[in-house]
């Protein structure tokens, strides 16, 4: 087990970068603390799988350091850094049984053949496929091909650190679930820094308790699916997490606030101060589609939108809502009913006002 | 739709009957033809039953050239397939070395056999042959022409220069089908080399290495023209394998019966030891 920090770490896979658009990633500073349960979530190409690739120390990066409990590892290779990665597609020693494939990594590591077959036994028991153990591996479906390939990952006892790079993708939904709570008690039971690489914020969510967000190459948030949630650090964040994601809205400067239209939105004190110090132009904000409140009635602080379309989820509706020229999105329950182009009063709580400058947060100053 | 009977429908399958009458029937049935019959011209065919298999199997120069013929092939496999492997792991991955590596070691295969043979039967000469005259500077007594044991070993080293390449490329083509992911597994589970050897590339090498000893299993088991360009099969008969002894029996002879029977029994010699190994490699590992 070890702590693994990334300093001032950017990698870019072409020879000789020219610009910050040849980096998959910029440079970023990262880490991960001993025994945590993290997920690195992003979209696709946002640089995960790499910075995952780094870590194992299958990509040399280009610039910046790696270090494991303050050591630097970057010349080190996987097998000097002790690490445990469990890859994307199944990858299995297909002319061994599902044993022999989950003893593989302790025979390497020369654990004693008593030891062993405890061990496996007790990993193929927490996967259940304890039933499947002395079955040619290659014969397996490709969901239990994915368990032997994690098994080999979760067997080892002594890892830095075991990585997952979309473990699940293979996987069918209703399996998926038990086996992201199957990790989830792997890691309580043994305690082992576990870093999980996903772009499903659910399985983000599930499986750890604090998630960094990637997003071009940057992790731009690091925070537990609460702060995530409400306080989404850069407007991706905003976006990516959440369904429907944050309505994100372009605005200028008003007097005590932000306006778009004709639809001016009073700030707090503190958000104008700091936005009379700001001379950057690129303003948002943000609400998320759960904090709009509807009420049919006008007041003082209400604005009057009309009903665009409403979308019934089963246990809850997504109301689109026209506000002057913008669209938003707002969440009600399920006894919700108007009907389409009818007028109704939005209010925008406060507390739930998120003013993003050049994409990023302003957070009050303790 | 009703089904019309029409019996004019098997001229569909004369094409297919035609096609295999070609290419394996009727030739084969020429053979057949002279392995039971004593043929003295036209008109003038006895026929003789199993006379001709029973003489030739009793033959005792068939008998030696069988075995003869046996070891030489034994010897071809158990160098050239882990030599082919070994050299196919060595050579570059990828890029301009690995193109360069793939030509100079393709270079051997399209030289003909008799040009093979010719050239190895000056190269490894003493007085003239710059292999044979290094291996007398050594202090070492070679001469391939009057020596069993030096014979022997010059025509394994002419086979294994020619044929190693073919195995090493057939490998080479199999170990780029190993995708990058199973090393980086391997790497992330501390293989050793040997262990990604024989746990990741030998067996993903498995259909690759089928081929590659069959083909060179029944190459080497109808080699003629090097060893007879090379050795001429001397000394004495030391290097006469069995297409030789065939060849003296059929044009220098003109035993045509003997020479027929005697085919047939090197046909399914070759035809039953290629089954055997395709069954026991194939079912080696099959589920229990």
């Amino acid at each position: 087990m070890a702590e693994i920090q990334l300093k001032a770490l950017a990698h870019s896979y072409s020879d000789r970068p020219t610009g910050p658009d040849d980096y998959a990633i910029r440079q970023l500073d990262h880490v991960w603390h001993k025994g945590g349960a993290y997920a690195l979530l992003g979209p696709s190409g946002c640089g995960k799988s790499t910075m995952l690739n780094i870590i194992s120390g299958l990509i040399q990066p280009s610039e910046g350091e790696v270090l494991f409990d303050g050591k630097r590892v970057n010349e080190l290779s996987p097998r000097d850094r002790n690490i445990a990665q469990v890859f994307q597609f199944p990858v299995i020693y297909d002319s061994m049984t599902v044993y022999e494939n989950l003893a593989f990594p302790l025979k390497n590591n020369k654990v004693p053949a008593s030891r062993i077959k405890a061990r496996v036994q007790e990993i193929a028991e927490v996967l259940e496929i304890e039933d499947k153990l002395y079955k040619k591996a290659r014969n397996l479906t490709a969901d239990e091909k994915q368990k032997v390939s994690m098994g080999r990952g979760l067997v080892r006892e002594d890892v830095s650190a075991i990585l997952f790079d979309e473990p699940l993708t293979v996987i069918d939904p209703q399996l998926k679930w038990k086996l992201r709570r199957k990790l989830k008690q792997i890691h309580e039971q043994f305690d082992i820094t576990m870093v999980y690489v996903t772009h499903d914020q659910l399985e983000a969510s599930t499986f750890a308790d604090r998630i960094a967000v990637m997003y071009d190459g940057q992790v731009v948030q690091f925070g537990t699916p609460t702060e995530l949630f409400e306080a989404p650090n850069h407007t991706f964040v905003g976006y990516f997490i959440g369904s429907p994601g944050m309505n994100i809205v372009e605005v200028e400067r008003c007097s005590d606030g932000v306006c778009f239209g004709a639809t001016v939105l009073p700030l707090d004190s503190w958000q104008v101060d700091i936005l009379k110090r700001m001379t950057s132009g690129n303003l948002k904000i943000g609400i998320r589609p759960e904090f709009i409140e509807i009420s049919p009635i006008a007041s003082d602080d209400t604005y009057e939108a009309n009903v665009r379309d409403i979308e019934d989820l089963g246990t809850y509706k997504i109301v689109t809502v026209q506000l002057g020229a913008q669209e938003l999105k707002v969440r009600q329950g399920e006894e919700f009913e108007a009907s389409i182009d009818s007028p109704v009063h939005l209010s925008f709580p406060k507390q739930w006002l998120m003013l993003y400058v050049d994409e990023f947060l302003v957070q009050e100053q303790q | 739709m009703d089904k019309i009977p029409d019996n004019r429908a098997w001229w569909l399958v004369l094409p297919v009957f035609l096609l295999v009458a070609f290419s394996a029937l009727i030739p084969l049935m020429t053979v057949v033809n002279y392995s039971v019959q004593d043929i003295f011209g036209p008109g003038q065919a006895y026929y003789v039953g199993t006379e001709w298999f029973k003489e030739v199997l009793a033959d005792e120069r068939l008998q030696d050239s069988l075995i003869r013929q046996f070891v030489f092939s034994g010897f071809v496999l158990l160098i050239q397939i882990p030599l082919g492997i070994g050299v196919a792991l060595m050579m570059p991955k990828s890029g301009i070395k690995g193109s360069l590596c793939l030509i100079l070691i393709a270079i051997p295969l399209l030289i003909p056999w008799n040009v093979v043979g010719t050239i190895w039967q000056i190269f490894a000469r003493g007085d003239i042959g710059l292999f044979g005259w290094g291996i007398n500077q050594l202090g070492i007594d070679y001469n391939y022409t009057g020596d069993t044991l030096d014979a022997w070993l010059t025509v394994l080293l002419m086979d294994v220069w020619h044929w190693t390449p073919l195995v090493a490329l057939l490998c080479y083509s199999g170990l780029r089908a190993i995708p990058e992911a199973f090393y980086q597994a391997a790497e992330i589970d501390r293989a050793s080399k040997w262990a990604v050897f024989r746990y990741i590339q030998l067996p993903r090498l498995k259909s690759v290495l089928i081929i590659a000893v069959l083909l060179r299993f029944m190459d080497s088991f109808m080699i003629y023209i090097e060893p007879f360009v090379l050795t001429g099969g001397g000394p004495g008969s030391s290097t006469t394998f069995l297409s030789q002894t065939l060849t003296t029996m059929a044009i220098g002879q003109f035993d045509l019966g003997r020479a027929a029977a005697f085919s047939l029994i090197y046909f399914l010699i070759v035809l039953l030891i290629s089954w055997l190994f395709f069954t026991a490699i194939t079912h080696a590992d099959k589920e229990k």
